[in-house]
């Protein structure tokens, strides 16, 4: 009889910290016991937490175990599979608390992350049990595509990847384009540096992104889909490719699906490292074989997009969204969320925050809410400084904004973005300046060229702050940099260069400071860029171990073993921190401004 | 000829340029596309030989001159580069003795940057062909290493 289910978080993350050997130990540890009948183990999407991987859940009790060695696997089944005792010392908190009550799944609310991390990705018959593709049945045999879009607009869904488009009046556009030929695109080429909810939702439940993509097809009037993933990840292809084949065995893909006469057909197109590509008239240059750049709009995809014909094209999570308005109905999706933002979103937490990984929450909850209830905070001993929220194309929000609503306006106002849902926290030991800079470089590189504002402009707001970091800025090169910001701005073709600058504007706007302390005391006050910043030595500290001079590749530190204290000539040091990181008695400090 | 199997695969239609380049360069073991396989391609999808190359030079994944065995990618996206990718990228400078963008000499290794993998989780991270290394140090860097070394 099966009296236990074991959730092994497979997804890339908990994959890399090892959580395929611990799936094998648990096997092999179930069947040497002889309880193989007994305990069933699922491989299942990510559960959230990455930072603590590999995790895995034991139901019926809802036991969550973190950081699990195959070494682990024999303990938990003899002191917990069979004795019922869980492992303490594997467990996310004391007690055995149920998911819910631990503090970073209490504040979520999963609607689109509902499956991941419960259900076998792999196996169409456990999304089928989870109440998987009832929607599509309902919109093919009850409803017609006006009812559907009409029900999309209700319900107030706006675009998950990045700039919040409102998804129903995306289809009605499209429906009502000329044209018996039309496609479905979904974009799944997530690029946002510290993004990755559309990789954990391929990965963890493909067939969500494949229904909503059907019952889009449904309301537009299309026959075909593309589904375009970027290469660097190779599990969401391979569980996608899975998934369209299961669905197209089951009939849910294919010629008149459910007998309504309705078909719909996907394939997968594999991008090939190109951030841009992830905006829309480039994707389909890139599906239609091409070099991926974009094109000015209008015609805008609805009316002329993949080979010209009208094109719907929605993200991953904007997809995953459209079975649960179709089955609970838009009343119930509007009820959650904001005035004009509805619904939840699913943000990738990164950086200097405690519990880093994949969350849901309600649109509206406060930036303090998500950051220090849901994220934990910043590890112990450091201070929060801000908040890098939507990528390349968002902004630093400071400390004295951590209570704004977390809704498509309040962002825009503040001078970040949505975006597709990175948010990075940064403690005090990050530059503002430093932080801009690599933003900035990022777009700069990843500009395709083709017009000039981004690729000229980005290129000369990166040298200039080059400049500030090197300490060579002059506060003209402020009033300059904003200039240039603003043109960059207007005069792009894409929303890549439309949005480039927002790393720059808004960290001069909250944290000028900073790159006044660059320009006018040639001083890094975080103490990152390396020509702003010297090293001392304090002679009370210094034992004269002679650890430091062995260290410095350069003989800036001079002195006698066993006679302390050393010095060190500013001269001929580089910056490098090598001494701070060799002396074992912490007499080494590293300080903002420069000592020549 | 094996690479015109792979070719005749696909369908004849333009919208599978990327698909076939990917399987032809995935199909060399050293990791890149010849001059051939553009001309290949081209006849094969009825294109301008330009066209192809075009598309080759425009993608960071495709390579034109040889690379090595095992393509390693560190990540140097913010967080990872918050969570010190930097001295990662150091440590694997020296652990290979080459430059980012360099093929060892015994043809095992091409080093790599890329943008995020999405596994921000686990920073600093980076791919090896296809499987992704998170949580790394210096340490565990060389451990991976040493495996693919052992495996040739």
């Amino acid at each position: 009889m099966r009296r236990l289910e074991v959730l092994v978080c497979s997804g890339t993350a908990c994959l890399s910290s090892g959580s395929e050997a611990v799936k094998r130990a648990l096997l092999e540890a179930i069947s040497a016991h002889g309880i193989a009948d007994e305990v069933r183990i699922v491989e299942t999407g990510c559960m959230g937490p990455c930072e603590l991987g590999p995790v895995m859940l034991v139901y019926p009790e809802g036991t969550f175990y973190v950081k699990v060695k195959p070494e682990d696997a024999e303990e938990i089944v003899v002191e917990h599979f069979l004795k019922g005792r869980p492992v303490q010392r594997l467990l996310w908190a004391e007690g055995a608390p149920a998911p819910r009550e631990i503090p970073f799944f209490a504040r979520q609310k999963k609607v689109v992350l509902a499956n991941c991390g419960i259900i076998d990705p792999e196996e169409i018959e456990e999304y089928i049990a989870a109440g998987g593709y009832a929607a599509l049945g309902k919109a093919l045999t009850e409803m017609s595509p006006d009812e559907v879009i009409e029900e999309i607009k209700r319900s107030g869904l706006r675009g998950r990847g990045g700039a919040g488009f409102p998804t129903g009046v995306k289809w009605e556009l499209v429906r009502k384009a000329p044209g018996s030929e039309k496609y479905v695109i979904c974009n799944a080429d997530e690029g946002d540096p510290g993004a990755f909810m559309d990789r954990a939702i391929l990965e963890g439940d493909p067939h969500a992104v494949l229904e909503g993509m059907a019952i889009a097809a449904y309301a537009v009037g299309a026959k075909r889909g593309y589904i375009y993933v970027r290469a660097e990840y190779p599990l969401a292809i391979q569980r996608l490719k899975r998934a369209i084949s299961q669905a197209r065995e089951y009939g849910l893909l294919g010629d008149d699906i459910f007998e309504s006469g309705f078909s719909f057909d996907v394939e997968l197109r594999m991008g090939a490292g190109a951030f841009v590509c992830g905006e829309e008239t480039a994707l389909i240059a890139s599906i239609e074989g091409r070099r991926g750049e974009p094109r000015p709009r209008p015609p805008y995809p609805a009316q002329s997009g993949l080979w010209g014909k009208p094109t719907l094209i929605n993200n991953v999570e904007t997809f995953a969204n459209v079975r649960h308005i179709i089955l609970k109905g838009a009343d119930w999706f509007s009820s959650l969320g904001t005035q004009t933002s509805k619904g939840t979103k699913v943000f990738a937490l990164a950086g200097q925050v405690r519990n880093t990984g994949l969350v849901e929450v309600p649109m509206g909850i406060t930036l303090r809410e998500l950051i220090f209830e849901v994220g934990g905070g910043v590890p112990k001993g450091q201070k929060f400084k801000a908040v890098q929220i939507g990528g390349p194309s968002g902004g630093c929000l400071p400390e004295e904004l951590l209570d704004v609503p977390v809704d498509y306006e309040s962002l825009r106002e503040h001078g970040a973005i949505m975006g597709s849902g990175g948010v990075i926290v940064l403690d005090d030991s990050a530059c503002m300046v430093n932080v801009a800079k690599f933003f900035l470089q990022f777009t700069a590189d990843e500009s395709c060229g083709k017009c000039t504002p981004c690729r000229v402009g980005t290129q000369m707001m990166l040298e200039i702050l080059n400049r500030i970091t090197e300490g060579e800025g002059t506060e003209e090169d402020l009033a300059r940099l904003e200039e240039l910001a603003q043109l960059v701005k207007s005069a792009s073709l894409c929303g890549l260069g439309q949005t480039a600058p927002n790393p720059v504007l808004s960290t001069l706007r909250y944290f000028r400071d900073e790159y006044l302390a660059h320009i006018r005391d040639k001083a890094c006050p975080a103490g990152v860029c390396p020509a702003l910043i010297h090293y001392e030595i304090d002679p009370e500290l210094c034992r004269g171990c002679d650890a430091c001079r062995r260290a410095c590749p350069t003989g800036a530190i001079q002195g006698t073993p066993g006679k302390p204290p050393y010095t060190l000539d500013q001269s001929r040091c580089i910056r490098c921190g090598a001494c701070l990181a060799a002396c074992p008695f912490g007499a080494i400090a590293r300080l903002p401004g420069r000592k020549e | 000829m094996e690479k015109l199997e792979i070719v005749r695969r696909f369908p004849r239609k333009r919208d599978q340029l990327l698909a076939i380049l990917h399987e032809l360069q995935r199909a060399n073991p050293r990791n890149y596309l010849t001059g051939e396989d553009l001309r290949l391609v081209a006849e094969y999808l009825d294109l301008p030989l330009s066209a192809v190359h075009d598309a080759v030079t425009f993608y960071s994944m495709f390579s034109l001159v040889p690379r090595g065995k095992h393509i390693i990618r560190l990540c140097d996206s913010p967080p990872c580069h918050l969570a010190g990718a930097w001295s990662l990228l150091s440590a694997l400078k020296e652990e290979l003795g080459i430059d980012v963008g360099q093929t060892t000499e015994d043809g095992l290794f091409t080093l790599e940057l890329t943008s995020c993998l999405g596994v921000c989780g686990v920073a600093p991270a980076m791919m090896i062909d296809d499987e992704v290394y998170g949580n790394l140090t210096p340490e565990r860097l060389k451990e991976i290493l040493a495996r693919y070394r052992e495996e040739g």
